[in-house]
């Protein structure tokens, strides 16, 4: 789809490319004559590109670099809201140890990251098979699948808080109205249940990013390819294990590391489906985190939770810098 | 990749059921939203009523999100940080990936690298001392905190994007402007830029969307009614200890939807361009 964009510049600029250039380099001979030592310090690239720089790595040094450092001294500290914390050594991580919540929410996080992705992975994949075809209205339901991705996700979790409702559940009536249930399911009513609806909501928000991205990966697929494989013998499921997938492999391998990090740090989904309860049984560390830093105050305690996602996040990063560098 | 037709049962089985299975699950709570919020609450809260369709639709659910709420000031909260911390982040990000895309010097691999690394950091990560941040900068409970700290995720997207796509534009082009007399600025600004211009629009759309659905960093900063973004004005205003307003917290997840589906449904191609290069690189 990038080609698609970029093409029609190129054929544009090769066609009439004389005349789209020589017009910006008359008004540039015409400026020439202006004082101009900055114009020849920024005729350095080295320089040129500090100062194009500049901007960005203000910012990110401001709000990521410095909030990370200030992060690590506050899960190194016992600082509660209005009062300057002391230094506690690894306190608060021993105390997070020895925290059955934290031990549930660290449980949690792995389940809801393992098990959502590989369900999004498989049914996006589907997905994006089923909108390779050629059929009509194709355009309107790719660009209607990736609605639960595009609309803000508090939103739509509170319409799934809606269909889960305790009393009102919209899957509740139809399965009494069908007669297969007599009581109305508690969907949230419990830590296991609600997890798996968790899940739920998080595969339907998130597998439109797979089935779009992974469509993309399938589009580049040489049509040719399949036909040598259908020639030789082989049939619909062997060309997709080992025409289709080897070849949509790199793509793939990034779009599910993506979702992993994206998946392992989520806050806003659990935080307003169940705002990790009931009994603090859904938690993970995004919430539990935010639980104790913002509701109890415990800024330190709450950074030291935060601060686990850490390792995990560094993995894959390392992992995704190796892969990028090796197939370079 | 083609796909051919087979025998047309086999072709229902295995296409049509699936597509429609899939596209019912995907737009089946848009649908609920819809009818929850012209639904009166009569209806809403009793059980025994069908609560597919409604016989009864009624605007009273949205006279109410009007009336007893700030949502018309949270839509213009939620404009004006979309709008200001995507024009932010389009500059740094058109900057710098030009820089890291063209420019030949000792320290671009590295930055690179590092401004990839970025672009992973979830906000759960770093909120905490961040609110300290936002504190000692004075900007806490004001637009600025969030304008400002949006940036640290949307420059690392439009930046990776930008970059991306400076690398198709050929460095000939730039090179015949240099060789006419233009300076590197002037080759820059005047024939690289206009050229990315579809880049730029792609990086433009996706930052915006992200900034009008993100929920951490407006939960943690903003806190009086009147400073509220939608998603936080609609989650914390109408819902009270126990107690949901069913009816106009579906018509303010509707009506909070609609603008950021409105500007995808434009640009749709775009988007999925972002998307797609966002992980491609």
């Amino acid at each position: 789809m990038a080609d698609q964009s970029i093409e029609p510049i190129l054929a544009k600029s090769a066609a009439s490319g004389a005349p789209a250039i020589a017009a910006p380099v008359v008004v540039a001979v015409a400026k020439s004559r202006r004082p101009r030592r900055l114009g020849h310090l920024l005729e350095q690239e080295h320089i040129l590109a500090g100062a194009l720089l500049a901007p960005t790595l203000v910012i990110l040094t401001l709000f990521i670099a410095y909030p990370f450092v200030l992060g690590i001294w506050l899960a190194v500290s016992d600082k509660v809201v209005g009062r300057p914390g002391n230094f506690v050594g690894l306190q608060n991580f021993w105390v997070n140890l020895h925290d059955t919540i934290f031990l549930r929410a660290f449980q949690n996080t792995f389940v809801y990251t393992f098990i959502a992705t590989i369900l999004k992975l498989a049914l996006g994949m589907g997905a994006a098979l089923l909108l390779n075809h050629h059929f009509r209205f194709k355009r309107i339901v790719r660009a209607g699948m990736l609605l639960p991705w595009i609309v803000p996700t508090v939103l739509s979790t509170l319409a799934w808080q809606w269909m889960f409702d305790a009393t009102f559940s919209v899957f509740n009536w139809v399965l009494i109205n069908v007669g297969l249930i007599s009581q109305r399911i508690l969907w949230l009513g419990d830590g296991t249940m609600a997890m798996g609806c968790l899940i739920l909501v998080n595969v339907w928000r998130g597998m439109p990013f797979f089935a779009i991205t992974l469509l993309a990966g399938l589009q580049t697929v040489n049509p040719d390819l399949h036909e040598a494989a259908e020639i030789d013998g082989a049939n619909a499921w062997q060309r997709f294990w080992r025409v289709t997938l080897p070849l949509i492999k790199p793509i793939m391998l990034v779009v599910v590391l993506f979702s992993m990090i994206a998946t392992f740090g989520d806050f806003q989904l659990i935080y307003v489906l169940t705002r990790g309860g009931p009994y603090s049984s859904t938690h993970v560390f995004g919430t539990y985190a935010y639980e104790i830093a913002m509701r109890a105050a415990k800024l330190g305690q709450g950074a030291s939770i935060s601060l686990f996602l850490f390792p995990f996040l560094l993995m894959v990063i390392v992992f995704q810098l190796w892969y990028i560098r090796r197939s370079d | 990749m083609a796909v051919r037709y087979g025998s047309p049962l086999k072709r229902a089985v295995t296409f049509y059921i699936p597509l429609v299975l899939m596209v019912g699950t995907t737009l089946f709570p848009f649908y609920w939203m819809v009818i929850t919020s012209i639904r009166p609450d009569s209806e809403l809260y009793n059980v025994k009523m069908n609560p597919f369709f409604t016989l009864r639709p009624t605007l009273k659910h949205f006279q109410d999100l009007f009336e007893l709420t700030m949502f018309l000031q949270w839509a213009w909260n939620t404009l004006f940080i979309a709008v200001v911390s995507t024009g932010i982040s389009l500059f740094c990000g058109l900057l710098a990936g030009y820089a890291l895309a063209r420019l030949q010097f000792r320290w671009a691999p590295s930055l690179g690298t590092v401004i990839f690394i970025t672009y992973l950091v979830p906000p759960t990560l770093l909120f905490i001392p961040l609110g300290d941040v936002v504190k000692a900068f004075g900007i806490g409970d004001t637009p600025w905190a969030v304008i400002l700290t949006y940036p640290t995720f949307l420059i690392p997207f439009c930046t990776w994007l930008l970059m991306g796509y400076f690398k198709t534009i050929p460095r000939e082009i730039e090179d015949c402007a240099r060789i006419d007399g233009a300076s590197r600025l002037q080759a820059m600004v005047r024939i690289s830029f206009p050229l990315a211009v579809p880049g730029i629009l792609s990086a433009g759309i996706f930052a915006f969307t992200l900034s009008w659905n993100e929920f951490l960093y407006a939960l943690v900063f903003l806190s009086s009614p009147q400073q509220k973004t939608i998603p936080i004005g609609v989650f914390t205003e109408l819902v009270r200890g126990d107690v949901f307003y069913w009816g106009p917290l579906m018509a303010g997840a509707l009506l909070g939807s609609i603008p950021v589906a409105l500007v995808y449904s434009l640009f749709v191609e775009h988007y999925v361009t972002a998307l797609t290069g966002a992980v491609k690189g």
